[in-house]
């Protein structure tokens, strides 16, 4: 499954999270760290003004690039092609990996490098690779130590974010490490490994921070040099974008590299920002010979001219993620989605449907800290409430057993007599699971409730039977007569 | 040289349906409401400017050393020798020869990246304890040296070696990258080509990624020194 991290149901995952102390200690570390560098360097640092004219700047600018994105993408590709690169538009995930593919065969490539793009993560591009036969490495320290080991990323800016030491000497020992697990020693094990792979590469695959539609250029922000590796020393580069990933011009880049790197890791700049033009480079050494750029669409134009428009301003910084209450608790990939935490719970609905991702609106407490921390002002909180009620409304195609519990209900309430014999019998039913006024321990539906907190158990006597038996006291005949359009 | 663009059509013309509209031919980018990016170090001097610079360096890993050009090679010679000289490339820039360093280079046996001698110089750059560049840029904000690589101006220079070691005139330094950014877009709207690779580097490739701690030095190179040179 492309985006889908595991195959738990979401409140299984989420139980099995909790539960993971060291997970929830590492997240809520991270958090804590990230969290206070980005306050240091927004609104904490006084050089930059007002940091909320910056968000200003941002929402502006994505909202203006969204609303005319069709334009804006055909002169990205106009302006890539112009210069030589060839540019795909792919409306699937399938599409996109059948082009690279091709691409791939065509230039009988073995050996593939990648920087870290969670869009190839989201169309399943190493799996479709490996496929073909070539060796895929992920060359981003915490990607390749996924890979390594298997796993998923829990995190868009830290994915093995959920890992220890520990867990990574023991993943790299596959590899033949015999060294600590001293984080140094551990990368710098990835350094030599990698090494001689970026050398003997045939393709670099990128993901793309921002594309700049004036000149056909592609920008990546990192930190570790790989992105530099992958796009210097493979003769062929495949540019893989979603189609929102764009900024009209390098004015509009720099608000948004900024608005990045200060959001996302608290840096003014990243140690690495490269802005890549394809040109004539057939005399060159060090350059690719060969551009090309996917455009994916997987989904995204579901949130087009819909009130989810803005969850497409997202620039990946991942503040959302770093100050979520929740995320705090279950982590990065109890959400089940490449994309967790607020943004996620947001954009998963969106690009992978209701039937598969609409129980992660719920994974939010609605606090706003995601709005508030969003460097491009998207309202995640208010996106969360409209995706539930579009989730309740049928859009969310529940399961069978939660409509037939809601016909159930519908029809019992429906019915003053089936209602009345419900509420005459829930607490002779309920009676041997209460103690001391309270059910602990829930049957059923109840279970989920029951296990966090005490349930009241239902009274003897309803509110109809108690009004009935005071309609006629003073209390309420005063309360009554206290004027029109009061009421009990 | 004109590369290729499939399935376009269909593509824009779903996401102009989606937005309720025929697709647009034509669109002109705003005058921005807001722009707080220019305010950053508005006025400063160019001494304020090197003073945030350094200031920025201590933030990234990153050792400051400042000259003037008359004594840009006996600096240039030492800083080499500070990080345990060894192999050292350089990239092919006039600004060396025009800079007076040709005997200071040719001394340490410098190699000066050439074309024509083809992966041969990647080879001597991934082997090479140091590499040389003279930056185009320099953002203060974030201690930025500005590579605007070409043919013969090679980001492998700056990205194999060990070390990267950057000259930086102090003529050259910036508020932030907004002038760099400013700078590239006057030349696109000249029409004039563009560098296929700027390379924006702010200190050492470093990783944070094994439980947040960080580590300096992960792909690119480990150590990095800036020489200001006063009068450039």
């Amino acid at each position: 499954m492309p985006m889908k991290v595991g195959n738990q149901p979401f409140f299984e995952a989420v139980d099995q999270a909790i539960h993971n102390s060291f997970m929830v200690n590492a997240v809520s570390s991270a958090q804590d760290g990230l969290r206070d560098r980005k306050i240091r360097a927004t609104v904490g640092d006084e050089t930059l003004g007002d940091w909320e004219d910056w968000r200003n700047a941002g929402e502006e600018i994505r909202a203006h690039t969204l609303n005319h994105l069709d334009f804006y993408l055909k002169q990205l590709s106009d302006n890539f092609a112009a210069r030589g690169g060839h540019v795909f538009f792919a409306e699937t995930a399938e599409e996109a990996r059948e082009y690279i593919k091709k691409v791939v065969r065509q230039k009988k490539a073995k050996h593939v490098v990648k920087a870290k793009s969670m869009v190839t993560e989201e169309i399943s591009l190493n799996e479709a690779l490996e496929e073909e036969g070539c060796d895929v490495l992920e060359t981003d320290l915490a990607e390749f130590i996924l890979q390594v080991d298997q796993d998923r990323p829990s995190h868009i800016v830290v994915p093995s974010v959920h890992k220890n030491r520990q867990q990574v000497r023991d993943a790299f020992r596959k590899l033949g490490y015999t060294g600590t697990d001293e984080p140094r020693e551990l990368a710098g094990f990835a350094r030599k490994t990698l090494r001689s792979k970026f050398l003997n590469a045939d393709v670099g695959i990128t993901g793309c921070n921002f594309a700049v539609a004036d000149t056909g250029s592609i920008c990546l922000v990192t930190n570790e040099g790989n992105a530099n590796m992958v796009t210097t020393l493979p003769e062929t580069q495949i540019t893989v974008m979603g189609m929102e990933r764009l900024v009209p011009t390098r004015k509009e880049l720099d608000i948004l590299v900024t608005l990045l790197c200060r959001s996302s890791v608290g840096q003014r700049l990243t140690t690495y920002v490269t802005d890549i033009t394809p040109g004539d480079q057939t005399d060159t050494v060090d350059s690719p010979k060969d551009y090309h750029l996917v455009v994916v669409n997987a989904g995204r134009s579901n949130a087009l001219g819909t009130d989810f428009q803005a969850a497409l301003h997202c620039i990946r910084c991942a503040a959302c993620i770093n100050v979520c209450p929740v995320y705090r608790h279950i982590g990065g990939q109890a959400y089940g989605s490449i994309y967790p935490g607020p943004i996620g719970a947001v954009l998963s609905p969106i690009l992978g449907g209701y039937r598969e991702y609409g129980k992660l609106p719920y994974a939010s407490s609605l606090c706003a800290a995601c709005t508030e921390a969003c460097p491009v002002r998207i309202p995640l909180h208010e996106l969360l409430i409209k995706h539930r009620q579009k989730y309740v409304e049928g859009g969310g195609e529940p399961p069978i057993s939660e409509k037939a519990a809601m016909k159930g209900f519908g029809i019992g309430a429906g019915s003053p007599f089936i209602y009345k014999v419900g509420m005459k019998t829930a607490p002779i039913i309920l009676k041997p699971m209460v103690h001391d006024g309270e059910i602990t321990k829930g049957p059923g539906p109840m279970k989920p409730w029951t296990r966090g907190r005490n349930l009241p158990a239902p009274s003897r006597e309803n509110f109809r039977e108690w009004f009935k038996k005071h309609k006629t006291s003073k209390l309420l005949k005063a309360a009554q007569g206290k004027g029109t359009g009061e009421s009990l | 040289m004109k590369g290729t663009i499939e399935n376009r059509d269909a593509f824009l013309s779903h996401i102009a349906d989606k937005l309720h509209r025929a697709p647009e031919e034509t669109v002109a980018v705003p005058e921005w409401k807001y722009q707080p990016q220019w305010n950053v170090y508005k006025g400063s001097s160019q001494d304020e400017l090197v003073a945030v610079m350094k200031n920025a360096c201590e933030s990234i890993h990153t050792k400051v050393y400042e000259t003037n050009s008359d004594q840009l090679a006996e600096t240039l010679e030492k800083v080499i020798a500070d990080y345990g000289s060894g192999s050292v490339i350089a990239t092919n820039d006039d600004r060396f020869s025009k800079f007076g360093l040709d005997e200071v280079m040719k001394k340490n046996h410098v190699y000066t990246w050439n074309v024509s001698e083809g992966h041969r110089n990647i080879e001597i750059a991934s082997q090479a304890n140091i590499g040389l560049s003279i930056c185009d840029v320099m953002l203060a904000e974030s201690a930025t040296a500005g590579l605007f690589n070409d043919k013969n101006k090679a980001r492998s220079v700056s990205l194999l070696p060990v070390t990267s070691i950057v000259i930086v005139p102090e003529s050259l330094i910036v508020p932030r990258i907004t002038q760099a950014m400013q700078m590239v877009e006057e030349k696109v709207k000249a029409g004039e080509e563009i560098s296929t690779y700027i390379n924006y580097i702010s200190g050492p490739s470093n990783s944070a990624d094994i439980e947040m701690r960080l580590v300096v030095g992960v792909h690119g190179p480990v150590k990095v020194a800036y020489i200001v040179v006063k009068d450039l």
